[in-house]
């Protein structure tokens, strides 16, 4: 049996990538902390477990998500993938069925032809054959998407395409070489027995006619072993790692497992679980607006699986959260950016080849320097009130928000407290995203201290900002609302009569309120009671950031008006009267990228008060709800 | 000097495009002189007084009108010239009412627009009644009356440096130059047309960098007791009474600062001009991450564009002063007519 030698690299790979899959497995599965090691266990014999296997039909073989957003591409993925999996099966089962006997080894399946050159000359062979043949050009198909993607990205409907490192090159060269290598090989032998189906049959009969098949076959049954047995073994340390760690990442998700704060097994699975697909890439405004192309979500993933130093990768996000909202996979990207941030200054140390296998341990975090304190800060004596009105630092730079909603509380009655009227400690989110949360946490602390004395059942803030952190991150006792869902409170229980403009608008979702706090139908209800709301084009979950983000510690303002600029443009497409937003920081940086007058739903409201003679149409909600059920 | 009459175009009637228009028209030249409002003059039209010797400034505008009476000159106003274009050897030349016109070089003087105020939201102009930029404390010397909104004599006015200069915020990392002298001898004006208002002025730095501004900076503490305190507005709002509360860090004293005001000029800085912006893209012209136009060279080339045959004169380029400005505006002509001449 000399000649079967050539199914040695093969098994080699095969057997490693098997073992090294169970081993890397309970690494992360021990390095999980014990409620989450309970969760998967309890997924593992519940129903999440069904969602996973559904999930992982859709999403890892059939690629749904990719081939809504892009059907080439999705093509693309899914011919490997499906149909990769199905020639296994079907690979498989014919082995089980023709082969010398049942359970015959993975190596009889793969190189089936080599082993049964006659066979599928009629009757079920025969049909098997043709299936056969059928997936191995649906995956050719794909893969010559691959290669035109790879080479001409454009043609693909992607604007970038995600740059290799050398290992991803000789692992890809390997993945490029298995199927047509495999094409060759069974219709050289096909041709040299006169057998295979419409694909391994025509050709190998075609060769044959020019070519000694039969003294050729062997080798490329040596190639297609080689390529398989080259493409596991590198498998851990390139990017095609994801197909088998996505599934993981599934299961670990559907079991109830999030990112959290710190570094985990689920960052390092998320990590390994990036196909670099390139969808954040051509999503992100800093991409296509400012022409910033080397710190989106596949190269901030890929670094650190890499090991390189991203320093500057994470700080240079505006952290939107759109690539989020569109990654395939799901990867919890902002999380993934922020546990990177916290982790702050540390040493950096290239990572050598094998460190790529992930099997020495893990780096220790470094501390930060804890020398920072807001010790000196004064506490002051709190007021009692109701509500409490917390403008927050980025209000105070757009005074004309916080005159309207002081007009619109004034109007409806509302008694509050303003806490910082006469300047107020910095809500702590914008050193959060920095990812100073030990600072963060000391003027989470003194604020809550004020909120929790005021005995207020209702805290009201005009920032998005302020209001993600104090919904997320302080623990209180008082309904947190941005003033676009307490304007439209304070509307449905009538105690705020307002005209009706007759202006056209349309309404831009701040990032921290729509995509970071879940909060879209409120201001659209509130702006549509008050004047013509008029549709984004993109808005909701896939709404534009404005540029102005905190999130981005080292973006320049110059590259900022260039984000801010596209926005705009897009905003005001259809040539409203007026641009609306919910977040100071929106208004003053898309008021200096546009001609159109931008405004915050605060003072859209503020304007459709009754003047002081009363001459605007008032109405309450009532009535706007009864013309709008008469058509 | 050349005996054969050339045609220039002047875009631009302030200060750099006049002086340039007489020059040329001096030497015989035939000058078309454009102006998009409807009087010649610029931003100088609307200025009271001139640093740093105070005197008024209706004499530079009565030197700059006998400049430009020179039947060489042909003026337009309320037209500003679109588009510039080399057509073989001459510039051909769109204007904004769809006329053309063919000039064997030509100068352009479109100067700068002062920086929207509203842009800074947080100092609050547009908001506040009572706070104004130092355009705006111009125009209240003119009519001869310092009043705040609803006719009181102010006690205490705050002056805002740097408006739109030096401010990474609003995409302006150029400093204007002007502002400082500027706050200086308005401060002085109002001390002297109201003995009783204090006068503070916040600025980052005080750059008095042309000739007599540090003796007109001293004599202003010295003389006129007006207060400077260095530190940035943070933002300013009102209180109960209406009054102005602005938020100041005394970096020298190192704290923060709450201050009530009756009134805050804001200086406002400098910037390329709109129009001057619309005729360099429309002509393809470079211009500098300052957005004013680019120069040949920063050092011997600073009037010179990348066009044969056209000019940069004045604050089209760069933020200058009065005195600067018509220093620029003569080099262009000296540049112009060595082209001219030797083409």
């Amino acid at each position: 049996m000399s000649s079967d030698l050539f199914v040695i690299p093969f098994n080699i790979g095969l057997y490693f990538i098997l073992v090294y899959s169970v081993v890397r497995s309970t690494i992360w599965f021990r390095q999980l902390s014990r409620s989450d090691k309970l969760r998967l266990q309890r997924g593992f014999f519940g129903m999440p477990f069904m969602q996973s296997l559904k999930e992982i039909f859709m999403e890892s073989l059939l690629h749904r998500k990719i081939f809504m957003r892009n059907p080439v591409l999705g093509y693309m993925h899914m011919s490997l993938a499906f149909g990769w999996f199905l020639l296994i099966v079907f690979g498989t089962i014919e082995a089980d069925f023709f082969g010398e006997k049942h359970l015959n080894p993975p190596s009889h399946a793969i190189f089936f032809r080599y082993f049964n050159p006659d066979h599928g000359a009629a009757g079920l062979p025969k049909v098997f054959g043709f299936w056969m043949d059928l997936l191995l050009a649906f995956i050719l198909s794909g893969l010559l998407l691959a290669m035109i993607k790879r080479f001409i990205p454009g043609l693909m409907g992607m604007k970038k395409t995600t740059k290799h490192t050398w290992t991803d090159r000789i692992a890809l060269l390997s993945l490029w070489m298995i199927f047509p290598a495999r094409l060759l090989a069974e219709s050289l032998t096909s041709g040299a027995h006169g057998s295979g189906s419409f694909l391994t049959g025509n050709l190998g009969a075609q060769l044959a006619s020019f070519l000694p098949v039969a003294e050729l076959a062997p080798w490329f049954w040596w190639l297609y072993s080689l390529s398989l047995g080259t493409f596991f073994i590198l498998l851990p340390v390139s990017r095609y790692f994801h197909i088998p760690v996505e599934l993981l990442l599934i299961f670990m998700r559907n079991s109830g497992i999030r990112t959290g704060d710190k570094p985990s097994s689920l960052t390092e699975v998320q990590t390994h679980a990036c196909s670099s697909c390139g969808v954040c890439i051509s999503i992100c405004q800093m991409s296509y607006a400012a022409g910033i192309n080397d710190i989106q979500s596949a190269y901030f993933v890929k670094g650190l699986r890499n090991g390189k130093d991203i320093a500057a990768i994470t700080a240079n996000c505006l952290m939107c959260g759109r690539c989020e909202e569109v990654c395939p996979v799901g990867i919890e990207l902002g999380p993934m950016r922020m546990i990177e941030r916290r982790q702050g200054e540390r040493e950096f140390k290239p990572m050598r080849f094998i460190d790529g296998y992930g099997l020495n341990g893990k780096k220790a975090p470094v501390e930060k320097d804890p020398t920072q304190s807001y010790g000196y800060l004064v506490r002051n004596e709190p007021v009692k009130a109701d509500v409490i009105f917390f403008a927050g630092c980025m209000t105070h730079l757009t005074p004309s928000v916080i005159i309207a909603m002081k007009k619109i509380m004034d109007s409806a009655g509302v008694r509050y407290h303003f806490m910082d009227e006469n300047g107020g400690v910095c809500c702590g989110r914008p050193l959060m995203l920095a990812g100073r949360d030990r600072e963060a946490r000391e003027l989470i602390n003194y604020n809550s201290d004020i909120i929790w004395r005021s005995g207020a059942g209702i805290l009201v803030t005009s920032c998005p900002i302020c209001y993600k952190i104090f919904n997320e991150s302080y623990y209180l006792d008082t309904r947190v609302m941005h003033h676009s869902e307490f304007i439209n409170h304070l509307i449905e229980e009538g105690s705020l009569r307002l005209g009706y403009l007759h202006r056209k608008v349309v309404y831009h979702d701040p990032c921290e309120l729509g995509r970071g706090s879940g909060i879209y139908d409120e201001p659209r209800e509130v702006i549509s009671y008050v004047a013509d709301l008029q549709p984004a084009t993109q808005e909701g979950s896939m709404s534009l950031c404005c540029g102005g983000s905190l999130g981005n510690l080292t973006l320049s303002s110059g590259k900022r008006a260039l984000i801010a600029a596209d926005a705009a443009k897009i905003l005001t497409s259809s040539a409203p009267d007026e641009l609306i937003t919910a977040c100071p920081l929106c208004k003053k940086t898309l008021g200096q990228a546009t001609e159109t007058k931008v405004a915050d739903i605060a003072e859209l409201v503020a304007a459709a008060l009754p003047g002081p003679k009363g001459r605007a149409r008032v109405r309450t909600k009532k009535t706007l709800v009864r013309v709008h059920d008469n058509g | 000097m050349s005996t054969v009459t050339k045609h220039v175009v002047v875009a631009g009637g302030g200060v750099a495009g006049m002086e340039a228009a007489g020059a040329l028209a001096e030497l015989g030249h035939r000058v078309t002189l454009i102006e998009k409002e409807q009087k010649p003059g610029g931003h100088l039209k609307q200025w009271h007084a001139l640093f740093p010797d105070r005197r008024p400034a209706d004499d530079v505008r009565k030197y700059l009108s006998r400049r430009i009476d020179n039947r060489n000159i042909k003026l337009f106003t309320g037209i500003s010239v679109e588009k510039v274009r080399k057509q073989g050897h001459d510039l051909h030349i769109e204007l904004s009412d769809g006329s053309a016109l063919t000039a064997d070089a030509a100068i352009i003087a479109t100067g700068f627009d002062l920086f929207d105020a509203r842009r800074k939201e947080e100092y609050g102009y547009g908001i506040y009644d009572n706070v104004i930029t130092s355009a705006g404390l111009e125009d209240m010397f003119n009519a001869g009356r310092i009043t705040t909104a609803d006719g009181r004599t102010p006690s205490r006015i705050g002056l805002v440096h740097c408006v739109g200069s030096r401010d990474e915020k609003v995409d302006n990392n150029h400093c204007s130059k002007v502002c400082c002298v500027t706050a200086v001898k308005q401060a002085i004006e109002v001390r002297q047309k109201l003995p009783s208002c204090e006068v503070f002025c916040f600025y980052m730095d005080m750059r008095m960098y042309g000739p007599y501004y540090e003796e007109l900076y001293r004599e202003s503490q010295e003389v006129h007791n007006v207060n400077y305190i260095r530190g940035k507005v943070s933002e300013a709002s009102v209180n109960i009474n209406n009054r102005l509360v602005v938020k100041v860090e005394d970096t020298l004293a190192g704290r923060p600062l709450r201050m009530e005001l009756d009134m805050l000029v804001l200086m406002v800085g400098m910037e390329m001009s709109q129009a001057g912006t619309r005729l360099a893209e429309a002509s393809a012209l470079g211009r500098g991450i300052n957005r004013f136009l680019e120069t040949g060279d920063h050092h011997y080339g600073n009037n010179l564009g990348h066009v044969k045959g056209l000019f940069y004169a004045g604050t089209c380029t760069a933020p200058m002063n009065i005195t600067d400005t018509i220093s620029h505006a003569r080099a262009a002509v000296t540049e112009t007519v060595r082209y001219l001449t030797t083409r």
